[in-house]
């Protein structure tokens, strides 16, 4: 059996005698018989490193690792400088906890704060909280912040990555804010159709930008629809890669940017660890969920950084909290710091430019070779059709050793290229669908 | 100094190759037009720059941390190894499951280990923390009213000594808190439990840890649980404190119907300093048809093949995050399962109550016992009121002393039923001398207060910044850098 319990037997028992017990078990006579578990836990036996380090290795071996990857779709498998992984693997930060204890946490503090800087300079926003769990969550999140007595009601865009909408809708059971989705017009959400639902009654839009298929929205025009009315929100879902060559929520009108994290530094693993960004304009601070680091000084007037605007959260207010928020996912914004530090502003706008000319390159060969491609403007992800099965298309790719793009339906995928995908990967996509 | 002061333009890492095709570029409507400030930094100054940061904060690595029911329990390194292993990291979540058939039998798993600890029937994954995991047990309570037509039942029982969390959870949840006095004991009050509950179709149910945040364990449990059952509410068992009583008591056997646990705190997985955590949740068949997700089954519909795939439960509250959940956690926790087995389990509870009976009993005769208990389990309240009252030191001073001993101070002003507490939590990965050393360092600290209690208040003096103004930072919040 592994251990990590230090203390010998006879350490164990030293103690035990000091304290006035014979053995270990004393300590939990207290313990009702009728609630106390007999026997032995129904589990293997433990094993030293070695055995699990190889049991674990087989099991990690199942997966396949494909090594050329066309699918997003939520998350996006990019380029991480080597820096990020060795800065997250330093073993003060990743085993820190939350840092109540500002004295000895400035380290955690500080990078916390320029994760926030960061956010808020990638999103033209004012305001960034310290990550909550993932894109969809902080989706959830925002919604529900928005929610007044007099307005009950979100508006929430029909092409949004469908994963988030089932999150909003769960956070919306459980606060039982009214939800209505806006129609989807040419692959994008339909204005017309937003017009019409808007009202007094409503306390946000929630659209993403780009959206599911990958098409840019008419991201300023919605914002103006949703600010016609006084009380409304507009949160905006955005890539936070594509903000590298992309307008910000700020420029299109936003009161709030939120989105998935993962693509600036963190791997796909299988769906998470990721982390959720939120911010938000000036006078929305004091709704943000989550933790906020502040600047501060000690005793000695020495700049220093502290955890504030605690009013809102849980350990404070209980049941009058803006949420329950506790643990957030501080490594992987960590990771994001790190990322967005080595990339710089030239890194981070080559990495969207390169997304961008890569989709809009493989497009065009797909065009060329019989697909029809559904998107005009786009960013780094676009649907195609095509009269082939698509099971018969992602096969044929699959036995090359190519992750396709997400199937919508029998007949329309969801491609994504990214910075990983050479032209030369692109153009053997091209050559095995010319063959199915 | 922050990262932005240390930028230079032109520099950078050199991480990416030319665009090896046309370079484009999106129409002027979409172009971004705002400035961007990202650092631009070559990678040595990189490294120096979080080198320094790591110097400026306190991991397990560092020292002593015990951080009352946060379960700061050491970190294996091998956990991180096998996290790191690239068939877990370059998996798309989206491949379908006959490529990721290693992904899932981790998940299948650790939900049954997870289990078999707990006695519940079934595991979700997807919560990813320990509140998000409250917010799902509390769904599926309301599921199950709603799915039997209950629709009156949304208040739920927390009692005054549980997390914040938890009733920030459930108006989440849209139930209101019904908040319960403890007795003079610590202990949930049994007869004014019954005045809340007897023939009250309102209640949803109860959120309760056990042992309490006092670090008691209730011996009361199947009583109080089948009080809430007669009322037709369930009962939420928040597994915080788990870590005392893992292969000695199941929540499940105490009656609860659904539990979250937190694989950051029990199963060994580091906090990150503030997260990723994972906050799994567990439940018993009858709620089984509501988890959220999916979970792993052993055949596939569409195939002959023997293969693991994905199920949605019947009638599926929905999705609490994106796809499994924080899954490389769960990979880590799966390893320390692994590594300790079925005796290693109840060995890691039975040496966190022996350190911290241990240490209780040594600083017995300096630090006043929140309800003076016989024996804890894995943790217990120190209450300075009396410290306090007597030489003007508080819990926070003492807190602040440990500091400049490179000792991480117990949990501050919690539960909020003790006055002046210190929480303490030591962990079954410290042996006899690191906590003989602490203890030392406690009764020092006593020492000081009632001989020189200034030198306290000014505490600490050896950390890299002194007390900070916190009031100030709350009144005029500088929440970002302001760049020229």
């Amino acid at each position: 059996m592994g251990t990590f319990v230090p203390n010998t037997k006879e350490q164990q028992l030293e103690m035990l005698r000091e304290i006035g017990y014979e053995k270990l078990d004393d300590l939990f006579a207290h313990i009702p018989d009728d609630v106390k578990f007999q026997g032995e836990l129904d589990l293997p036996a433990g094993m030293s490193e070695m055995e699990v380090a190889a049991e674990m290795q087989k099991i990690a071996d199942k997966n396949v690792i494909y090594q050329s990857i066309f699918r997003g779709a939520g998350a996006y498998k990019h380029y991480i400088p080597a820096i990020v992984g060795s800065v997250i693997s330093n073993e003060t930060l990743q085993t820190a906890y939350t840092p109540y204890q500002a004295e000895i946490s400035q380290g955690v503090l500080q990078s916390i704060f320029e994760y926030q800087t960061m956010i808020c300079d990638l999103t033209g926003m004012d305001v960034s909280n310290a990550s909550v769990y993932d894109g969809a969550t902080a989706a959830g999140e925002a919604v529900a912040m928005c929610r007044e007595r007099k307005q009950n009601k979100a508006l929430i865009s029909g092409a949004i990555q469908p994963s988030v909408m089932k999150v909003i809708e769960t956070y919306c059971f459980g606060n039982e804010m009214e939800l209505e989705v806006i129609e989807v017009k040419d692959g994008k959400t339909d204005l017309d159709d937003l017009k019409a639902k808007m009202s007094d009654e409503i306390a946000c839009v929630y659209i993403q930008h780009p959206n599911y298929f990958g098409n840019l929205e008419d991201a300023a025009e919605i914002g103006e629809i949703a600010h016609s009315f006084k009380k409304c929100k507009y949160i905006m879902g955005v890539n936070p890669i594509s903000l590298g060559i992309l307008k910000t929520p700020r420029e299109y009108g936003a009161d709030f940017a939120v989105g998935e994290g993962q693509p600036l530094g963190l791997p796909i693993a299988f769906g998470g660890p990721y982390l959720g960004f939120m911010a938000s304009v000036d006078s929305m601070k004091r709704k943000l969920p989550g933790r906020i680091v502040g600047q501060t000084v000690d005793h000695n007037g020495k700049t220093g950084y502290v955890l504030t605007l605690q009013a809102r959260e849980q350990h404070i207010r209980r049941e009058k909290a803006s949420s329950n928020i506790c643990s957030n996912q501080a490594l992987c914004a960590l990771a994001v710091g790190v990322y967005l530090a080595a990339m710089g502003n030239q890194g981070i706008r080559d990495v969207a430019t390169q997304c961008y000319s890569k989709a809009h390159y493989m497009a065009k060969r797909m065009e060329e070779i019989g697909f029809t491609v559904e998107n005009k403007d786009y960013f780094h992800e676009f649907v195609t059709t095509s009269e082939t099965d698509i099971h018969v298309i992602l096969k044929a790719l699959s036995n090359e050793g190519i992750l396709g793009g997400q199937p919508l339906d029998l007949h329309r995928i969801l491609w994504c290229c990214t910075e990983m995908n050479s032209k030369a990967d692109i153009d053997r996509v091209i050559d095995i669908l010319k063959e199915v | 100094m922050l990262v932005f002061e240390k930028s230079r333009p032109g520099r950078g890492v050199s991480a990416l190759p030319k665009c090896d095709v046309d370079v484009l570029t999106p129409s002027d409507k979409d172009l971004r037009k705002a400035e961007l400030h990202l650092p631009e930094m070559a990678e040595v100054d990189l490294s120096r720059h979080y080198t320094e940061l790591a110097h400026k904060a306190h991991g397990v690595n560092d020292g002593f941390y015990p951080l009352g029911s946060c379960t700061m329990k050491y970190n294996p390194r091998v956990n991180e190894k096998i996290a790191a292993l690239p068939g877990f990291t370059d998996i798309h979540p989206l491949q379908p499951a006959r490529t990721a058939q290693g992904c899932l039998q981790v998940i299948k798993e650790i939900s049954e280990a997870l289990c078999e600890i707990t006695g519940m029937s079934e595991f979700t994954l997807q919560p990813a923390a320990g509140a998000h995991g409250e917010f799902t047990g509390l769904l599926l309570i309301k599921a199950y009213h709603l799915a039997n037509g209950d629709t009156q039942r949304k208040k739920i029982i927390v009692p005054d000594s549980a997390h914040g969390t938890n009733p920030a959870s459930a108006v989440m949840a849209g139930m209101e808190v019904i908040n319960v006095d403890s007795d003079d004991k610590g202990l949930v009050d049994l007869d004014k439990l019954r005045e809340v509950c007897e023939g009250n179709d309102e209640i949803a149910g109860l959120m309760l840890t056990n042992p309490n945040t006092a670090g008691l364990f209730d011996p009361n449990i199947k009583e109080i649980t089948d009080i809430i059952h007669q009322c037709g509410g369930l009962c939420y068992y928040d597994g915080a404190n788990l870590n005392a009583v893992m292969g000695w008591a199941r929540p499940g056997d105490m009656g609860f119907d659904c539990v979250h646990l937190n694989l950051h705190k029990t199963f060994s997985t580091p906090h990150g300093g503030g997260g990723p955590g994972s906050g799994p949740v567990g439940c018993k068949e009858h709620l089984a048809k509501f988890m959220p997700g999916v979970k792993v089954v052993d055949f596939d519909e569409h195939s002959d093949e023997n293969m693991l795939s994905f199920a949605k439960a019947e009638a599926s509250l929905g999705e609490m995050k994106n796809f499994y959940g924080n899954f490389l956690v769960a990979v880590k926790a799966l390893t320390y399962i692994k590594m300790l087995g079925k005796e290693g389990i109840p060995e890691a509870s039975k040496n966190a109550v022996l350190n911290a009976n241990y240490m209780m009993n040594k600083l017995k005769g300096a630090y006043d016992m929140a309800f003076d208990p016989k024996v804890c389990m894995h943790e217990f309240v120190m209450d300075l009121s009396r410290q306090a009252k007597e030489t003007g030191v508080t819990a926070m001073d003492i807190a602040k002393g440990l500091l400049d001993n490179n000792i991480h101070p117990p949990t501050m002003y919690f539960p909020l039923t003790v006055h002046e507490a210190l929480m303490a939590e030591p962990c079954e990965t410290e042996s006899k001398e690191t906590l003989d050393d602490a203890i030392r360092v406690f009764l020092e600290l006593n020492d000081i207060a009632y001989s020189d209690p200034e030198k306290l208040h000014m505490a600490p003096v050896k950390t890299p910044v002194t007390r900070l103004d916190e009031v100030g930072a709350a009144r005029h919040p500088v929440l970002k850098y302001e760049f020229e």
